[in-house]
This record gives C-alpha cells, structure tokens and sequence, in this order.
C-alpha cells in the first residue's frame, strides 16, 4: 500500500489557471495587472501547447481599418452563423471587445500585417465586412502565442508550470478551492490551492479520426467543469472544418492550412468525377466561390461522399491547377517549398481534403463574467460554451480566447475581496490521491487496456458521433461510452511516475470518455438538423428546438436540460 | 531497399528505453512501412497498437510550432513530426546532453517553468 499524502507536494495561489494558450495566458496577465498572484500551468510547455499556437487563419475584429465596420455588424454575423442558438450577451461580449484586444496586441508588437490603410483586415465566410486580421501567411497563431508568452515572462505576479496535468477540482459546498494534479517530470502529486481558479483548456477535437488537434485537445475542461458541478451548454456542436488536408500524407504543417489560400486564388472544390459541387447545396449562393458557412461546406462534402462521388481516401479535391504558375508562387511563397518537400506540386496535382474536427461550439456554461455555477470556478476561451451557437464564423476563435480570457482573469481578481484560501476539502483531495496512487498499481490486465481504448475513441466518434447523425449510432455509441469507461475505471498503468504516459493518457482517457458520453447525449436529445449538427433521422431545421441543451453531472449520471433560448441584447 | 517494394516493406525501429536510473537498453518495434509517414505518426501508431507505455514529447502533432518533439534519429537531432520513416533500420534516441526522465523523453522543461 503507498501511504496516502506521502510524497503530496502542496502549494498555494491567488488564481490557478488551468491551461496556456491564448484565453489561459490573457486571463493571467489581466488577473496580474489587477495586482493578483497568479499560477499559470499547463500540461504541455507554457505557451507551445494547445489551440492558439496551431491557428493558422484570420482574427475577427470590427477595427473598420479596410472598411467602415460596427461590433454591432460582427455580433449580427455572429448570431446569423449561429443559427440562432448563440448567448447573445457572450456573443456582445466577444464582437464588442475584440478590438480592445486586438489593438492591445498591436500595441506588444504582435505584427498584425498592415496595408497603407493601416491594419489589414479581409473577408472571410459568413462575415459582411472585410473584418479579419492576420499576421503572416500561416503564422498567425505561433505570433500571438510567442507574443502572449513574452508579455506573461515579463510580469513577475504570473508564475509558470509546464508539464503539470491538472486531474480533479477540489470543490465542496462553498464552492471550488483548488486543484489536484501530477508533475510529469517529477511524477509527483501536487496539490493547489486557490481562491479562484479559472479553466482555459478548451478543446476536444482529439476525440475524432480527422481532427486538427494538439495533443491537449482532449475534453479536460469539460470533465473538470462537470466534477466540479458545474454545467456544460450546446455540447453537441462540434465544427468540422470542411477543407482539412486528407491525403498525401502532410508533415510539417497544420491539416487546415489550404483555406486562405483558397480564398486568395479561388481553389475549386471538386468531387470524386471532377465536378463542382457546393452549389448543390447552398441553393447556388456559392457564385463568388467562398462565401458559404463551414456547416454548408461539410455536408457538402460528405453528402458527395456518401453518394459514392467521393475521392479515393474519402473526400474531395481542392485543385489549384487552373492558376498560373508564377500566381500559385507569389501567393504560396515559402510555402511552396514546404508543400514539395511533402511531395505536392499543386501546378501538375490536386490535393485530397476533408471535413476535420475543428473546435467545439459547446462548453462550459458562464455568465457575462466568465463565472460558472460554482463559487470561485471561471472559464475562458473555447472552453466556454454558447457565444457562437451552433455554428462559429471563421476568425472567432482568437477574439474568444483574448476576450473571454482578460474577462475571466479580471472577474477572477474582483473576488479576492471576499475570498480567502481555506483549507483543501479533505474528502476531495483524498478521493483524488486514492485514485492516483490506485493508478500506479501494477495492472491487472494483460493486454493493453490504456492503448486499446485510446485507439477505439476517435473511429467510434468519426463513424457514430460525427458530422452526421442519427439515433441509432447516437445510442449505440452511448453504450459503448459508458463500457469503456467502466472498463477505464478498474485499469491500472504501473512501471513508476516519471513521465509516466500510460498514467496520462488513463487521466485523458477518463476525460475524453465523459466528455464523448457527452455530445452523444445531447445529440441524441436535439431531434433535429442545424449548424454543425446534423441528423440524417431529422434533416431538417425545428423551430421547436431553438433551445440550448445543458448538461450537468448529478450523482455521477448526466443530465441533460433542454433551456429556453436568450433574448438579443442589441 | 527500392521504392518498388517499398508497399510491402517494414521499419525496425530500434528505440532506447527506460528511465536514468536504467541500465541502457534498446527496443525492436517493427512496423508496416507507409509511404509518406513520419517518425511521430510512427511512434503515436506504436502507443495505440503495439506499447502505451512508450514515452515521448510531442504538443501540436505534426504542424512544427509546438518544437517539443526533437530526438536523435539516427544520431541527428531532429524533429520527430518533420522525419519520414524509411524502411529498414532507425536508431530512436532522446536528445543528449539532457536529464533522461523516460524512453525519448530528456527534461527539456525550462527552470523557469517548473514548480
């Protein structure tokens, strides 16, 4: 037997933040500029993980630089692309202070790319007006994260922790008090407590076969949220992205890089016999070439799939080849070379793409203040449900993540005013420590339990959770779901703490299985089609659930609540 | 070995093992060779079919910005997600000159980062 508490390190903050992208940095810089101490960790290196470093696209902000704009125009969008299940008040929130933000990014140098009018801002699908900033060809995310690091580096209130995986919010009745995690280095159990404690983890695109996800992006913020009492909004809305890169095989570069250049040189989009093929679906508003939603695109694509017009590994063609030569290198520039370097020469050879996993719409349900439903629990970022609906507009989610974050890391510091640190809650640190250290008990089974899940999860959700949908998968997949997870529950991983990856991904694992059990359950309940879900039982949109379906974990079940829509706030 | 039969044709990868406290020792994982797959999609394969308990770094999978995911391939340092396996042999090594924690894995963590 380990004895319990023996090797426990404990530590102590104003602010825990949990996870270091774009929304876990913002919230820590303006918890610190409040004059709060604040923890900033993240379970891979500070900064270099999660969604923010992997955005490859534009930024959304009515700056009115390339053309006269209104917050007021970009929440109207918002809200459309939505399909009217957005919290409009979120919504306001993010349209409306993003370019507060944006131009605070400008002012730390961020490098947005300028034209003689001043910042550059272009179209984008779903937006009105030429709205969309960016850094550089591909670079957008790995500048505003080298950015956010250095500003977070600066200020000495921020202490940093890589490689700490955060497991379980230590809550009881008056509310969240910390946190229980484990150093990966170390392989030392840590832990935390905080007077408020702010979730920025967002992301669960791992669950799927085709994603666009870093390794992080597996569901923890929704099972914290969840453990810890509060609710999750819209969790069955996850994005596919529809161009993600399919085949040949892409190294060196993110799955979703094809769509600005598609935008900036009129890429087609072709089936499986070389036709085109979204003006199919779109009722033929697709003229301009790129003005149709993400949702419109991935059924699309999938539609022409499912009808045997497909490409041989299972998607469409995005061909370059009716642009002139020295365009495709004026516009690709540098990464023309990176392209050949992975065999593809787009002058002579189209290109496979599909719909991925993109980002999740649902999350953590928060008010305007970035506050859930437990005392002293916060989230930010795409960990936050309900401000785009059931469907996100391209370039929210970098405004999101700065926003939602410096609100969540503001609020966060207004409540030391009336919270102290108080002891941890003993049942839940204690109920955390038994199962970490039942965890690294030599396992029972012979075969590999941890690898054999982590291998089903993603197909199981691709083929029976995925861009399309019906009752009998949904069901079958809960059932699944929920097996496995009884299954998880008895694995043990053994062979020491250091760097113990088996111990990481069983946390993961539980995790992801809960967060999966999730979006099924909710899918299951929305009888209906609209935005990123889509149920071939129900193909078509019902007035009837305009309405936000709300998960909560009571007595270890889910419940789902179907929630009367919000009111516009504008 | 040529590309001719290249379909059919495996990758030994010879992997050091074990944490500092270990005595050296290397590993033989063969895998299917495919055309176009890199190091680290060989290594994430390895962990899902053959041992989860194999460790190494890796965040952003594949996209090159994250740069967790340097080893000694062959004896030169490079990023696992920006290699291509070849078939035949491929030494797998952690970086040198770092504390070994585990398999591929050195503490690459800066001080300032750490608790």
């Amino acid at each position: 037997m380990v004895e319990p508490n023996s090797d426990l390190r404990r530590v102590e903050t104003d602010i825990l933040v949990i996870g270091a992208g774009g929304a876990g940095m913002y919230a820590a810089l303006a918890a610190a500029e409040a004059g709060v101490d604040v923890m900033l960790v993240d379970q891979s290196l500070v900064g270099r993980g999660g969604a923010t470093i992997m955005a490859q696209m534009t930024v959304a902000a009515a700056l009115g630089e390339a053309e006269p704009d209104d917050w007021r125009l970009h929440y109207a969008d918002t809200l459309k692309a939505g399909r009217g299940l957005c919290d409009p008040a979120l919504a306001e929130l993010l349209c409306r202070e993003a370019p507060v933000r944006i131009r605070e990014m400008d002012d730390w140098k961020v490098g947005w790319a300028r034209t003689d009018k001043g910042i550059s801002q272009v179209m984008a699908p779903g937006h009105s007006r030429q709205r969309c900033c960016y850094v550089d060809v591909l670079n957008t995310g790995p500048a505003v994260a080298a950015c956010l690091r250095k500003q977070v580096a600066r200020e000495n209130r921020i202490r940093r922790v890589s490689n700490l995986i955060v497991t379980d919010l230590l809550t009881d009745a008056e509310g969240c008090a910390g946190a229980f995690g484990f150093l990966m280095g170390e392989g030392q159990p840590v832990a935390i407590s905080a007077r408020a404690v702010i979730i920025a983890a967002g992301g669960l695109t791992k669950l799927y076969r085709r994603n666009s996800a870093s390794a992080n992006m597996g569901g923890h913020s929704y099972y914290l949220a969840l453990q810890a009492g509060a609710e999750l909004l819209d969790m069955e809305f996850v994005q596919f992205f529809p161009i993600g890169h399919l085949a040949p095989r892409l190294v060196g570069m993110d799955p979703i890089m094809w769509d600005p250049f598609r935008y900036k040189l009129g890429g087609r989009l072709l089936n499986g016999k070389g036709e085109e093929f979204i003006s199919r679906y779109d009722g033929g508003s697709n003229t301009e070439g790129y003005t149709t939603t993400r949702d419109l695109t991935t059924f699309a694509i999938l539609s022409e799939v499912a009808a045997g017009r497909g490409t041989p590994h299972g998607g469409a063609w995005l061909s370059f080849r009716h642009i002139p030569e020295a365009d495709l290198l004026a516009a690709f520039g540098p990464v023309i070379d990176k392209l050949r370097k992975n065999g593809i020469d787009l002058a002579t050879m189209d290109v496979e793409v599909s719909p991925i996993a993109h980002y999740h719409m649902g999350g953590i349900r928060v008010n305007t203040s970035m506050q859930t439903a437990v005392p002293g629990l916060y989230a930010a970022g795409e960990a936050v449900g309900g401000a785009n609906g059931a469907n996100r507009l391209s370039g929210n989610a970098i405004p999101e993540a700065f926003v939602f974050g410096w609100v969540a890391g503001h609020e966060a510091a207004q409540r030391m005013a009336v919270a102290q640190h108080r002891a941890l809650p003993q049942a839940a640190l204690n109920a955390a420590l038994d199962c970490y250290h039942s965890r690294l008990q030599p396992p029972k089974a012979e075969r590999d339990v941890i690898g054999t899940l982590e291998a089903e999860l993603p197909g199981l959700m691709w083929d029976k959770v995925g861009p399309f949908r019906n009752a009998a998968d949904l069901t079958a997949a809960i059932a699944r779901l929920r097996a496995m997870q009884a299954e998880l529950a008895q694995a043990s991983v053994g062979t020491g703490a250091i760097f113990n990856m088996q111990l990481q991904s069983w946390y993961d694992l539980r995790a992801a299985l809960r967060t999966a059990e999730a979006i099924a359950m909710a899918a299951l309940q929305r009888q209906e089609s609209r935005g990123a879900h889509q149920r071939d039982d129900y193909p078509a949109m019902d007035d009837a659930w305009r309405r936000n379906i709300a998960i909560a974990s009571r007595n270890d079940a889910l419940q789902l609540e179907a929630l009367p829509i919000l009111a516009e706030t504008v | 070995m040529n590309s001719g039969n290249a379909e059919l044709a495996e990758t030994i990868l010879q992997i050091r093992r074990g944490t500092e406290a270990d005595a050296p020792q290397y590993q033989d994982f063969t895998l299917r060779y495919e055309d176009g797959t890199s190091v680290l999609d060989a290594l994430m394969r390895l962990r899902r079919e053959q041992d989860s308990s194999l460790a190494f770094r890796y965040a952003c999978i594949s996209a090159n910005v994250c740069k967790e995911c340097v080893i000694l391939v062959d004896g030169e340092k490079q990023y696992a997600c920006t290699t291509r396996l070849k078939p035949g042999r491929m030494v797998l090594e952690p970086l040198p000159g770092k504390p070994l924690l585990r398999d591929l894995v050195t503490d690459t963590v800066p001080p300032k980062e750490k608790l």
